[in-house]
This record gives structure tokens, sequence and C-alpha cells, in this order.
């Protein structure tokens, strides 16, 4: 079987495909690609369906070498040293391919055609580091089976996309199922304020810092279902942005929600970068 | 009275959360979607007083589907009807005395009354697999005051008004009755989780050695 030798992984690699739908009720989350759009672009790119499993590259770093002829392509957060960006490229048997840090955005997809084929867990190829679920992260050594192709290669050259965004990112937001739970002027501050995106962010969420939003109500929420793009306020009054490993349920009231659409480019997000929620 | 006394919230662009009174109204509009599933509705999470239904919006709207959750008719008297689950437990919990004294009663009477109970599995979450367990009797326990770093898997525990069976190692605050050797998640087993919303679990005392 083909496949491609994880050489190095920088900060964090893991494989991701569209997750676990339909098990919540389980307690299983969803997981999958924090950045679905560039995700699927990339399995479009290489004749893939459009859950096929890619490795999602967090801030660049992943080096792999090919033991056949493999048509790849990298999409989201651009690399330097990838040759492969948003443009299916043939990755020669015995060949590397080397991503450097990006310029914008944090996250990486590698599609490969014919997908990632580790065995799936739970329907799906997804690492859940929230819930411990999936393969294992990625580490230098680690062979990364490619499946067969499904489709016929789609005779694309190159996919105009922009590029992950620098500088302020502005982003749509909708009140949640508790923004009852706060005054109006907590609401007029989460949605005026830059909110700075901290290092603490991961696949589980964006942390967002700035002045701390009150809260109107001191009650207990029981716990209760949530979905990514979720602004969950915790005490600190701080909105924790939930992304792809977000858990299944939370205790801590919902103020609003970022639009599904826009929640692939706040999975881009880089510590340090600031964040506007349009209300 | 169909939809009469349920809530809608928002829940951004592709969910909605209903919100009802108390559990028993949960568990009867969870087992009314779970038997006559709404088209393009992806996930349905029950949980203390609310039910998520995430949808697919290429299949259909959060309007259709709101329309149809009020259409929706909650199953009544739904606790007691689902799939019976024994489970066997090791009664040597380091908190059994502790909430022997926040019952007022010695540890025995805990273990009688924690083996009487017939109890219902309300919903999930925490992680995969963990079950909040509800029964008809009087049990409110508080959480330990300090979470214990690490509770081994298969520990059989209260906290507030729940039960419930930690499918594998993890911090914890909840009050150790015992432990199983039921393994409750199991990658390999289909479907993985034992513990899902509407199973009735029967806990089995099989004496206190390891």
């Amino acid at each position: 079987m083909t496949a491609l030798t994880v050489l190095a992984t920088g900060p964090l690699s893991t494989v991701q495909d569209a997750g676990r739908p339909g098990q919540a009720a389980w307690g299983i989350g969803r997981s999958g690609a924090c950045d679905r759009a560039a995700h699927r672009l990339a399995n479009r790119l290489v004749g893939n369906d459009e859950d096929a499993a890619t490795v999602e590259v967090t801030f660049g770093g992943l080096a792999v070498r090919a033991d056949a002829d493999v048509l790849v392509t990298t999409t989201g957060a651009r690399c330097a040293g990838s040759s492969c960006h948003d443009a299916p490229v043939t990755l020669p048997a015995g060949a590397e391919l080397r991503l450097g840090p990006p310029a914008t955005g944090l996250r990486t997809y590698l599609a490969v055609r014919g997908g990632i084929a580790v065995p799936p867990v739970l329907g799906s190829r997804s690492t859940d580091l929230l819930a411990g679920l999936g393969p294992a992260v990625l580490s230098p050594g680690v062979v990364l089976p490619v499946g067969d192709p499904t489709r016929p290669e789609p005779g694309v050259d190159l996919a105009p996309v922009p590029d992950p965004a620098g500088g302020t990112v502005t982003v749509r937001v909708l009140p949640g199922p508790r923004r009852d739970w706060f005054p109006d002027a907590a609401w007029a501050a989460l949605t005026a304020t830059a909110w700075v995106v901290s290092s603490d962010s991961n696949r589980v969420g964006v942390r967002l810092e700035g002045a701390p939003l009150e809260r109107s109500s001191t009650r207990e929420l029981p716990s209760e279902g949530m979905v990514r793009g979720a602004l969950q306020v915790p005490p600190s009054g701080q909105p924790v942005l939930f992304l792809a490993d977000h858990p299944v349920t939370g205790g801590y009231p919902v103020i609003g929600y970022v639009t599904d659409g826009d929640v692939d480019r706040c999975a881009q997000l880089r510590p340090g970068q600031l964040l506007r929620l349009r209300g | 009275m169909p939809g009469g006394g349920i809530r809608v919230l928002p829940s951004g662009s592709t969910a909605l959360l209903v919100e009802l009174a108390d559990l028993e109204e949960v568990l009867g509009l969870y087992a009314a979607l779970v038997e006559e599933p709404l088209p393009g509705v992806v996930d349905v999470v029950p949980a203390a007083r609310t039910v998520l239904l995430t949808v697919d919006p290429a299949a259909t709207t959060l309007e259709a589907v709101q329309a149809a959750v009020r259409r929706t008719t909650p199953r009544t008297g739904r606790r007691g009807t689902g799939e019976l689950l024994e489970v066997p437990v090791h009664y040597d919990g380091a908190d059994l005395a502790d909430v022997g004294e926040l019952l007022g009663c010695d540890p025995d009477e805990v273990v009688r009354r924690h083996t009487a109970e017939e109890w219902t599995v309300a919903f999930c979450g925490f992680s995969p697999g963990f079950g909040y367990l509800t029964g008809a009797g009087a049990w409110d326990v508080p959480r330990r005051a300090t979470p214990r770093t690490r509770v081994p898997a298969g520990s059989v525990a209260l906290a507030g008004e729940f039960s419930g069976v930690y499918p594998r190692a993890s911090p914890g605050g909840w009050q150790l009755l015992g432990h199983t050797g039921l393994a409750v998640f199991d990658l390999s087993r289909d479907p993985a989780a034992l513990l899902r919303p509407g199973t009735r679990v029967r806990f089995v005392d099989v004496g206190s050695g390891r």
C-alpha cells in the first residue's frame, strides 16, 4: 500500500476528517477538521470525497516522504516551502514535502489523493484531543497509509481562494441561548471589543482576552448541549469560542454564537491576533 | 400538549436549544425524537433541562426544525421502558462512609439503597460514554470539596441527584461508592457506550473484594 512517512510534525499535526456527527447523545463530540472549508477544498483538489482524512498541521513544521508517486495539495494557512498550495502537485516516490511556518493563518491541511487511510475509530479518522479518541497525535516515524482513489482526478490546476487574514479578523455573531443572562452592556462590549486571541487557544477553543463580560444572573446553569461557534463565558468573563474538539455539553452560559461558516476563519486565528464580533 | 411548555432558544446558525421544565420532559422529548427522527437533524443532545438539535443546513432549515419540534408529542411515562443493564459493583469506594453520613445512614444502608434503585440514564456528557443516571430516591449528595486528580476507570459514584460510572480514568469530584469490572465504554464493541440515554440500570452488589 502507498504510504507517507512522517519525518517531522511541527508543534501539532493530527489526522482529521469530517468527524463523528450523530453520536453526541452518547457523549461523543463531532471533532474533525477545525477549518472545514479548507479541509474540503484540499480533498476536492486531489479528487477525494470531501470527508476523506487529511493531515491538519498547526503552525507548519510537517515533513513527509512519499514511498510512491502521490498527488498532494495543501490548503488553509500557506506554509513556506509548499509548492502545492491550493494546487495539486505530484510528489514523486522518495521525495519529501517540508512545510515551513505559514505567513498568515494557523492551520494547514495536507491532502493526498486516496486519503489518509488509518483505521477509523467510531466511524471517523479524526483525533479528538479533548475526548482522547481517534489516531494518536502524529510523531516522527509514523507511517500513514494512503487509500485508493474513489473518484476521477479533477483536472483543476489551482483554486483561487484567499489566504487566511493576518491582522484584525471580523466575524458575524448571533445572540446565543443565554444572551439574557447578561446585561445589554455586556452584549455591547462583546460586539465592540477587539478581542485578543490567547496563546492558550487549541482545537477545543479560541480563548479571547479583553475586559471581562459581566453577567446579570449568577445562577448555576445546568449543563446543556452546544456546538462549535459557541461563545461560552466562564466566571472569568473572558469568552471561549468553541472549535472542533469542544465538550458536548457545558455548564457556563453561551452569550452568542459565531455563524458556522465564520468559525472556519476563526480556526485560522493565531495567538495575539485581534478578533471583532459583529452583532 | 404538544409544544405547549417548550421554549426554543437560538444556538447559532446550525442548532436549536429546546428548554423544558424538568428531566422527565427531556426524557420524553428525546424519546420522541429518537423514535421519529426529524429530517435533516444530525445530532440530538439531551441534558438536564434541555435538548439540543443540530441540523445539516444542506438538508433543512432551523425554521423547519423548530416547527417540527413544536409539533412533536413528547413520550410520557418513558422511565422504566428502556433496555435493562445490570452493573456488578464491588462496594469498596473511598467515600462510602462519607456518603452514609451525608444521607444519615450507615454504609450498608447506602449500598442497599443504591442497589434497590432502578436508575435511568438521563443524558451523557463529561467524557465519551459517561452517563448521568437518575433514580426515584432522595439522592442529593454534594461533590467532593476537593476533586481527585485521578479517579480510576470503572468507579461507581454519586454527585448531586446523579449516579455514574467513570468510563476511564480521569480527574473527578464525585463521591466514590465502589467499582465495577464492566467496561461501560469499549471501542471494540458496537455500540461502544453501554450507558445511553433511556437505558435502565440496576447495580448489583458482588462483594467488596478486588
